[in-house]
Formats: structure tokens, C-alpha cells, sequence
């Protein structure tokens, strides 16, 4: 359906960030490499560029914000909040929405979610991760047009504009896309990490879990269960069911989520069977060989028993990424060489 | 058992005073109820002093799971005096002496003398290099070395004989001029006994701790480079595939397939007696005779396997005592049958090996890292064949037949009336025993009878009696104050003795018993506890083994068990590693397991925490 402002998320790839977004450029990269990504579309940056057009003709405003300094909170908030106002408060670009509206029925009726889709975030320097805003559960065309704008009123966050001045990063050719899906009820969700996020140990899989939604896990309002998982032997070597209290939901009719006390059989039981932790754990493992270096992926388990997992995003692993440790032993002249050295250090 | 001392539960109530528990010290440990003269069946140098309240002690359950005997003492104190000389003297490791062992109420516990000042470390390892380096250097030719010897120590050890002490004296002794009339061979073959043990001991741990050595740098290297390796894992990239403690195993499997082949398989029948099978295949024509001449070339050496682990007399080998093997053939002979028996699945074995490990290599930083690897790894797959092989040397076929032989001078002894029967020989310490014949020498010499009798059976008859109240005692799985960490990798691998198996022992959680997950799964099932290896006949198809530590002989009932639990042993011990051939579940090293399940009670084992709950 590629168009001048929307077009799916299998239309494109890894190299598409410009033009799409991070998160969108890693749904449509997973589901080219074959892997379990739920349906969607994307409104592309340049649609998020015509509207700042109207908003911000000469680029003035977006300027001044690279200017302040990172610590001039006062001066973010000020700056920031007039700018977000205007972007929500400015009409949709016709040609934007002409194009949104028939994209939204070729989804289906049902509740959308709608995600921001910086042009920076994701990549393998730094997440950006939680700074800019999702929509779960937005119902019908008129919500889904609000909540674009709202997606890109969100690029000028306050703490996503302190975020990149502290990294220096500049606010030229900063683009926002945003990625719309139908919206999944899953019964499990959370996220992965391909290697061990205490640790760094590139040999497991960690996996966090609650029941529901995973935005109730990602927000911090549960304990998830967590699982380890050896990549190599697929051994589940750790394993501590938390105590979920809440859980997210949506109601069919309802607009948005709401977080209610968890069902108390479902409390302490875990939210994954040993088998669907080891095909998680597989999964994750397709990705990071698809990309070749460790992945910080959110996921869901949709369907009852066995379920059918699907992937909500990936994003290279960067904590760990950037602590570069030395070699841990360097070869000897003999092998012996390593025992005689420890055994004379102590143990 | 007597029931108010089963559980760890009531060993535990101490109170540190930080406020936590405490382990008991070994002056507060009370002597058993009607065995308070316990001390006088073991040496001296045994007992706990006034200064060794002060120290860390645990419990031997691995190698010494039962009270002792008097005479089996000596598989402590001999073992005990080589590994420390070897470690401390020969090879000079830098951080550690010796071990030092006490007994009390019949257990072993023992400590190890750690060196912590750093110039005394630096001397020690200015010797260590050079000598532990020659020995890494000329591995595999003085492997062959040691094979040879440890070969020659056994034949030694076989060809001992007991002088028979006839009437006359043999005409040889006259017409050869030998001069030494055969009473003198009396004391002498029983200090060959002793001494040959010694000497195999010596070289049992000539090798053992630089193969450990080399397995803990590797172990060491993953879990620095793998923080979340498993033990198994690291375990499961080094072990051998074709270890000879599978031989023996292997033989039973040929001959059941010779007995369908024969045609004799008929004779073997769930609980069949060996002698009544052997004595119906000497009638069955050229099949029996084929399947009993395969039985004697399997018999010597393979079946000079111990149902132990060769530390007590009791353990017999599959030689004397046939149930074992017996026990096992009906069950592969209907394998055959059914063309359900495998053997070993080497190749997939060594594959699988293989492949974690170069799962691993890959995963790796950089070349440097991977180079070191391959240096480590390589090294701990040349050592390791020793580390696996030497125990059927040496704790089995050697020890096997020493045990033999020390009975046979107890039969010696029954037969000049010091003692009421040659078993009781092991009710008196190897210098209690050389005083016995010292008078059973001095009798045939004066021509009369010699004046033991009165003096040995009552102390035999008590020391019987004091054994079994032994029994009754639970030892507390450890003594004195806890260190303040306890994170000696070899101790880890050898005994499964880390700060979690302490943090456990100190205090048990209601109903579950932890320990290390040395083979992943979970199951549910009856448990079946042994606490003495020759109720092994008892374990039933789809139970769970519950046992203070597994011998390699017990490979034959891991192929009807659903899940191995053992007190004792770490991912390197055999439970483990037969478990993980098998493909079951297991838990080692939880320390009190057989005494917090009952057999009948139904467990569910898991593998991969290392936890076994009582469900019902």
C-alpha cells in the first residue's frame, strides 16, 4: 500500500528508520526475516514532517530546544509544553488523514494500539526507551487520528528533551513515525532479554512475564515472574514466580486500559509453562542471530494452550553493550600455564 | 532408626550469637546413647582436641556414610596421609595443606588446612610450578606409568597368601635353606597388605588433585566468562565417553544379549540365585557353556567392581558377591527380547559434548578468550580420563581384592580361635590385628593355643553391638563456626559443599530438601530411600532413588529409577553424571535428603533448581 504518509510494516526493513521510525523499521525488519510480528501500518515520518510544517514553519521553535541545557528543566518544560500544544492543536494535514481513515478499516473495527516511532530511538546507542508514548486500546478513526498526534506531541516531551541533551544528540532531522496495530488481548505478556541484564552473561536468556497486558510489567506495577534460560543446553537455570497483584485489561467497548487486582489463582501462579519458556527463549534466540548481537525484545502469548507467541518489538541490548571488559584469560604458552598461575593466586 | 534423632530438625536449634543458627561444636556433640565407649574402637589421633572448637568441620557423608568399623578406619587414615603428603609435600600446591580428619560417634569429619599468608604462598609456588608443571608437561607418558604400577600393585595384592600354619613346616624350607620358618610370613603378608594399600593410596593421588586442578581453573574461567553456567554444563563439556566405570555395566549388557543369542536366557528370572542359574547353565549344552565362558572373561577384571566406593569391607564386589550383576541381567535379557536394549550412545554422547562446547567457544569476547579456552579445555580433556578411570583401579579392583585379603587373615584367625569368625577381623584396627596374630604366630611357635579368644570376642561382640547403636545417631552435616566464605571451588566440585549447601543445612525449609540441580527435568514419584548400598535388590521400576551417595556400580538400576537424590556429591559425581546420561533428573549434594524422606513418600524432584519437595 506504500503511499506518501502510510504504508505496512512489511514494507519495510532495518535500513527504513528514517523513514519510518525505529520501532516500526524493527517490526517490519522481524517480520521480513519471517519471525511473529502482529499485522500493522506505519504513518510515516514524512506525514509527522507536513504537519510540523503547519506547526512550526521556519523550524524556530524545534531550533530553540537545542539550545537549552540539559539541566534547564524550567526552561525544557516551558520551551517543550508550548510546542506539544501546538502540535496537538493543529489539524491532521488532510492528505494525512485521506490516508489514515481507509488504513484503520483494512485493520478491522476492533480496538487499535498506536505507538511512537522516533527516528532515533532503538538503535544500538541508546534505547530512548519509555520516552515517548503508546496508545493501547484506541477505539475507531477519530481516537486513532488524536492519538497520532498526541504520538508526535510526545517526541517533544519534557524528560525526551532532556534525554537528548544530555546525549548531545541534535533536534535537526528529528522525525517522528508512529505504528498503528490492532489490539492484541494477550494472556501473557512482558520482555527478553538475550542476555542475562544482572549479568551480562551472553549464554541465557532472561525472561520477565506477567499475566495480561505487558504494560503493567513494563510500568513497574507488578513483580514478573522471571525465568533464565541457557541458550546452549535450553536448561531453565533460574526460575522465581513473583507476586502479580495487578493486572492491565481492556474492555471491547471501553476506550484505553485499566489496571484492576489480579485474580488471586493467578497471583503466584506462573504466567509461562516450562515449555513455552523454552520456545520463548528459542524465539528470542532467531532474533538475536537474525541480528547478530544480544536483543531487548517485548513479547506476547496470544491464544489458550499452546498459544502462539508474537513479538512486539526488538531493540539491540545496549547496558551491556556499551561495558567494554577486557579479555578474561589470554592464551599461554602452555595450557598448563593457566592452572599453575590460579593455584599460586589462591582460591 | 530410632525415631526421636531422624531430621536434621533437632540438630539445628543452636543459636549464634548474632542471633542466627549455628552448627554445634565438636565438644557439645554428646556420645551416643548406648555406644559411650565408642572412642575406644578408633586410634587416638582421631579425636577431636580442645583447639578444634575453633574450626570448620563437615561431615565425610560422600565417602564415609555409615559408622565405621574398626578396621575401616584405615580407609581414612591411609587416603587421608597420601592426598595431604601429595598436596602439601610432594607437589607443594601454594593455598593448601592437607586434610585433617576426627572421628566421633563412628563419623568422619574433616577440614582442610588452607595457607593464607601471601610469602608463604609465594615460596610454595616456586616449587608448585616446576613440579606440578613437569607433571602437565609428560601427562599422558607418565599416565602410562602409573598404569602399569597400579596394574602391578594389584597383582601384588592378588598373589598375597595367608601362610596356612600346618603341623610340620614345609620341606622346602629345609632343602631350600630358606631359614624362615612360615609364621614369620604371618606378620609379614599382613604388612604387605597394609603397605601396598598405602602405596596405591600414594598413587591414587599422585594424579587425582592435578586433574581436579586443571577441571577447577576451566570451571573457574566459565563461570567468570558465563556468570549463569550451570555446573553441569561446564561438567558436561569435559566428561569422558568412553570411561571405564561403564565397563562393567557394558559387560552385563553383552552377556544378556549372549544369553537370547544362547538360547539360556530362560534361566534369567526376576529374583533369580545366582549359584542356581550358574549351576543350570553348566547343564544347558554349548550355549551354557558359551555363556559361562563370556561370564568368566567379563568376571576378571570387570566384575572386581565394588557395590560401594570402597571405603567399608562391607561393600562387596560384583566377584564375591553376585546379586548385583544378577539383579540387573533379567531385566536387559527382556531388553533384549524386546529389542528395546541400547548400548551407550557414544556418538551422540561425544556430538552433544561437542556442540555445548562450541556453543560456548562462539559465544565468547574475542579470539584471545576463545584461544584460552581451547588451552583450558584441551588440558582438562587430557587429564580427565585419569580422573575418571583411577577409581576402578583403585577404590574398586585394588580395594576389592586388599578387602579379600584382609579376610582371609580373619580367617586365619577363626581358624586358631581368636575370633569367633573371619568377619569379625574387621571389627579390630589394622594394630589390633597385628597384635592378634602376633599371637597366633607366638602359639604355633610354642605349640600352644594362643590366648585371644578371651581377650578379642568380647571387645568384637561389643564394638558389634556399639555399631549398631551408631546407626540411631544422626551426625549433624556439620561442626564449629562457618567461615566466613566458603567458595573453594575443589571443595564444591568433590563434596558439593558450597555457602548455599551450609545456608541449607542450617536451615532446612519445611517439606523440601535443596541441593544442586545436577541434571535438568522435573518428575514425580515414589521415592525409595537406601541408606546402605545392599538393599539395592529393593528399588522398584519408576521410583525415585533416594540414597547418601551412588556408586558406579549402581548403573544398573539407573535404568529403572525415574530421578536420582543423593546427600552427598557435586555436578562432577556420579550420580550426576550417569543422571544426565540417562536423561533424568537429579539432585545432588542436599546433605540430609535420605533422612527427610521415607521411602513410599511421594517426591517431585526438579532438576533444574535443584529441589526436592514431599508432595504426599
Amino acid at each position: 500500500m506504500t503511499q506518501p504518509f502510510t504504508c505496512w510494516t512489511t514494507e519495510v526493513g532495518a535500513a527504513d528508520a528514517a523513514r519510518a521510525g525505529g520501532k516500526a523499521a524493527a517490526l517490519g525488519e522481524l517480520a521480513r526475516a519471517g519471525l511473529p510480528v502482529p499485522r500493522g501500518f506505519v504513518i510515516t515520518t514524512a506525514a509527522f514532517l507536513l504537519h510540523m510544517d503547519g506547526v512550526d514553519p521556519d523550524g524556530a521553535a524545534r531550533g530553540a530546544l537545542g539550545t537549552l541545557a540539559a539541566d534547564d528543566l524550567a526552561g525544557i518544560a516551558r520551551a517543550a509544553g508550548g510546542l506539544r500544544a501546538r502540535v496537538v492543536g493543529q489539524a491532521l494535514p488532510p492528505e494525512v488523514a485521506a490516508e489514515i481513515a481507509p488504513a484503520c478499516a483494512a485493520l478491522g473495527d476492533g480496538p487499535a494500539a498506536v505507538r511512537s516511532s522516533a527516528t532515533l530511538e532503538d538503535s544500538a546507542e541508546a534505547s530512548f526507551a519509555g520516552l515517548q508514548d503508546t496508545y493501547l486500546a484506541v477505539r475507531g478513526t477519530d481516537a486513532v487520528l488524536d492519538r497520532v498526534r498526541a504520538c508526535w506531541a510526545s517526541l517533544y516531551n519534557d524528560e525526551s528533551i532532556a534525554y537528548r541533551r544530555r546525549q548531545g544528540t541534535g533536534e535537526d532531522g528529528l522525525a517522528m513515525g508512529v505504528v498503528v496495530q490492532p489490539m492484541l488481548n494477550p494472556r501473557s505478556a512482558g520482555v527478553m532479554f538475550t542476555r542475562s541484564p544482572v549479568t551480562g552473561d551472553r549464554s541465557v536468556v532472561a525472561i520477565e512475564g506477567t499475566w495480561g497486558l505487558g504494560s503493567a510489567l513494563v510500568g513497574g506495577e507488578v513483580t514478573p515472574d522471571s525465568f533464565t534460560v541457557s541458550k546452549v543446553t535450553g536448561e531453565i537455570t533460574g526460575r522465581r514466580v513473583g507476586v502479580k497483584l495487578r493486572v492491565h485489561s481492556f474492555t471491547p467497548n471501553g476506550q484505553g486500559i485499566s489496571a484492576t487486582p489480579m485474580a488471586l489463582a493467578l497471583r503466584r501462579t506462573p504466567c509461562l509453562t516450562d515449555d513455552e519458556v523454552r520456545a520463548l527463549a528459542r524465539l528470542g534466540r532467531q532474533v538475536e542471530d537474525h541480528y547478530g548481537a544480544p536483543q531487548d525484545i517485548e513479547w506476547a502469548l496470544l491464544g489458550d494452550s499452546p498459544g502462539r507467541f508474537v513479538l512486539l518489538q526488538s531493540r539491540p541490548e545496549t547496558v551491556w553493550a556499551a561495558r567494554d571488559r577486557g579479555p578474561i584469560a589470554s592464551p599461554q604458552a602452555k595450557a598448563s600455564d593457566h592452572v599453575l598461575a590460579r593455584f599460586s593466586r589462591g582460591l | 532408626m530410632d525415631p526421636n534423632s531422624a531430621g536434621l530438625g533437632e540438630t539445628t536449634p543452636l543459636v549464634s550469637p548474632e542471633g542466627g543458627p549455628r552448627f554445634p561444636l565438636p565438644s557439645e556433640i554428646a556420645d551416643a546413647p548406648g555406644a559411650e565407649d565408642w572412642r575406644s574402637m578408633y586410634p587416638y589421633f582421631t579425636r577431636f582436641q580442645p583447639d578444634d572448637d575453633k574450626r570448620f568441620w563437615f561431615y565425610n557423608s560422600m565417602h564415609f556414610p555409615e559408622p565405621m568399623p574398626a578396621f575401616d578406619t584405615i580407609t581414612a587414615e591411609v587416603p587421608y596421609s597420601a592426598i595431604g603428603a601429595n598436596t602439601a609435600r610432594v607437589f607443594v600446591f601454594p593455598t593448601t595443606l592437607g586434610i585433617e580428619h576426627r572421628i566421633v560417634n563412628g563419623r568422619v569429619y574433616i577440614t582442610a588446612n588452607p595457607v593464607t599468608d601471601p610469602d608463604e604462598i609465594g615460596r610454595r609456588a616456586a616449587v608448585f610450578g616446576e613440579r606440578a608443571g613437569y607433571y602437565y608437561e609428560n601427562w599422558d607418558t607418565l599416565q602410562a606409568g602409573w598404569k602399569m604400577r597400579i596394574k602391578g600393585l594389584i597383582d601384588e595384592i592378588t598373589s598375597i597368601t595367608v601362610p596356612e600354619l600346618p603341623e610340620f613346616d614345609d620341606a622346602a624350607v629345609v632343602t631350600e635353606s630358606r631359614g624362615v620358618a612360615q609364621n614369620h610370613y604371618v606378620r609379614e603378608n599382613f604388612h604387605r597388605c597394609i603397605d601396598l594399600f598405602s602405596r596405591m593410596w600414594h598413587h591414587h593421588t599422585e594424579f587425582l588433585m592435578l586433574g581436579y586442578g586443571a577441571y577447577v581453573v576451566f570451571f573457574q574461567f566459565c563461570k567468570q566468562a558465563f556468570p549463569e553456567i550451570s555446573d553441569q554444563a561446564v561438567a558436561r563439556m569435559v566428561a569422558g565417553i568412553d570411561v571405564i566405570m561403564y565397563r562393567p555395566d557394558d559387560e552385563l549388557r553383552g552377556l544378556a544379549r549372549l544369553a537370547v543369542e544362547a538360547g539360556v536366557d530362560d534361566l534369567f528370572t526376576e529374583g533369580c540365585s545366582p549359584p542356581a542359574v550358574l549351576a543350570a547353565l553348566a547343564e544347558r549344552g554349548e550355549g551354557g557353556q558359551r555363556w559361562l565362558s563370556a561370564f568368566e572373561r567379563a568376571h576378571d577384571p570387570w566384575f572386581n567392581v565394588s557395590t560401594g566406593d570402597g571405603f567399608y569391607h562391607h561393600h562387596r564386589s560384583w566377584a564375591d558377591d553376585l546379586t548385583v550383576p544378577f539383579a540387573a541381567l533379567p531385566r536387559y535379557v527382556a531388553q533384549v527380547r524386546d529389542g528395546l536394549l541400547a548400548d551407550r550412545p557414544t556418538e551422540s554422547l561425544r556430538a552433544e559434548r561437542d556442540r555445548i562446547a562450541s556453543s560456548y567457544r562462539d559465544l565468547l569476547g574475542s579470539d584471545e578468550e576463545k584461544a584460552a579456552f581451547d588451552q583450558m579445555l584441551g588440558l582438562c580433556r587430557v587429564v580427565f580420563p585419569y580422573v575418571e578411570d583411577h577409581k576402578f583401579y583403585c577404590e574398586h579392583w585394588f580395594t576389592s581384592q586388599f578387602f579379600s585379603r584382609i579376610r582371609e587373615f580373619g580367617a586365619l584367625l577363626a581358624r586358631s580361635g581368636v575370633l569367633a569368625e573371619a568377619e569379625d577381623v574387621f571389627q579390630l584396627h589394622h594394630t589390633e590385628v597385628d597384635q592378634a596374630l602376633s599371637d597366633v604366630m607366638l602359639a604355633w611357635a610354642a605349640g600352644a593355643p594362643p590366648v585371644g579368644a578371651a581377650h578379642f570376642r568380647p571387645i568384637v561382640a561389643e564394638r558389634k553391638r556399639m555399631l549398631e547403636a551408631l546407626r540411631g545417631w544422626s551426625p549433624p552435616p556439620a561442626l564449629g563456626p562457618v567461615p566466613e566464605a566458603l567458595n573453594d571451588p575443589a571443595v564444591h566440585m568433590l563434596w558439593g559443599v558450597t555457602q548455599q549447601t551450609i545456608e541449607a543445612w542450617l536451615r532446612p525449609a519445611e517439606g523440601e530438601v535443596r541441593g544442586v540441580g545436577a541434571s535438568s527435568g522435573v518428575v514425580e514419584g515414589p521415592a525409595r530411600v537406601l541408606t546402605d548400598v545392599n538393599q539395592i535388590g529393593e528399588v522398584r521400576d519408576g521410583e525415585i532413588l533416594v540414597c547418601p551417595v551412588t556408586a558406579p556400580s549402581w548403573a544398573p538400576v539407573f535404568g529403572k529409577i525415574k530421578a536420582a537424590v543423593s546427600d552427598i556429591g557435586g555436578s562432577m559425581s556420579h550420580a550426576a553424571i550417569v543422571a544426565r546420561e540417562y536423561g533424568m533428573p537429579a539432585v545432588v549434594g542436599t546433605g540430609d535428603a535420605t533422612k527427610r524422606i521415607s521411602t513410599g513418600q511421594r517426591v517431585r524432584v526438579d532438576g533444574d533448581r535443584g529441589i526436592v519437595q514431599v508432595i504426599a
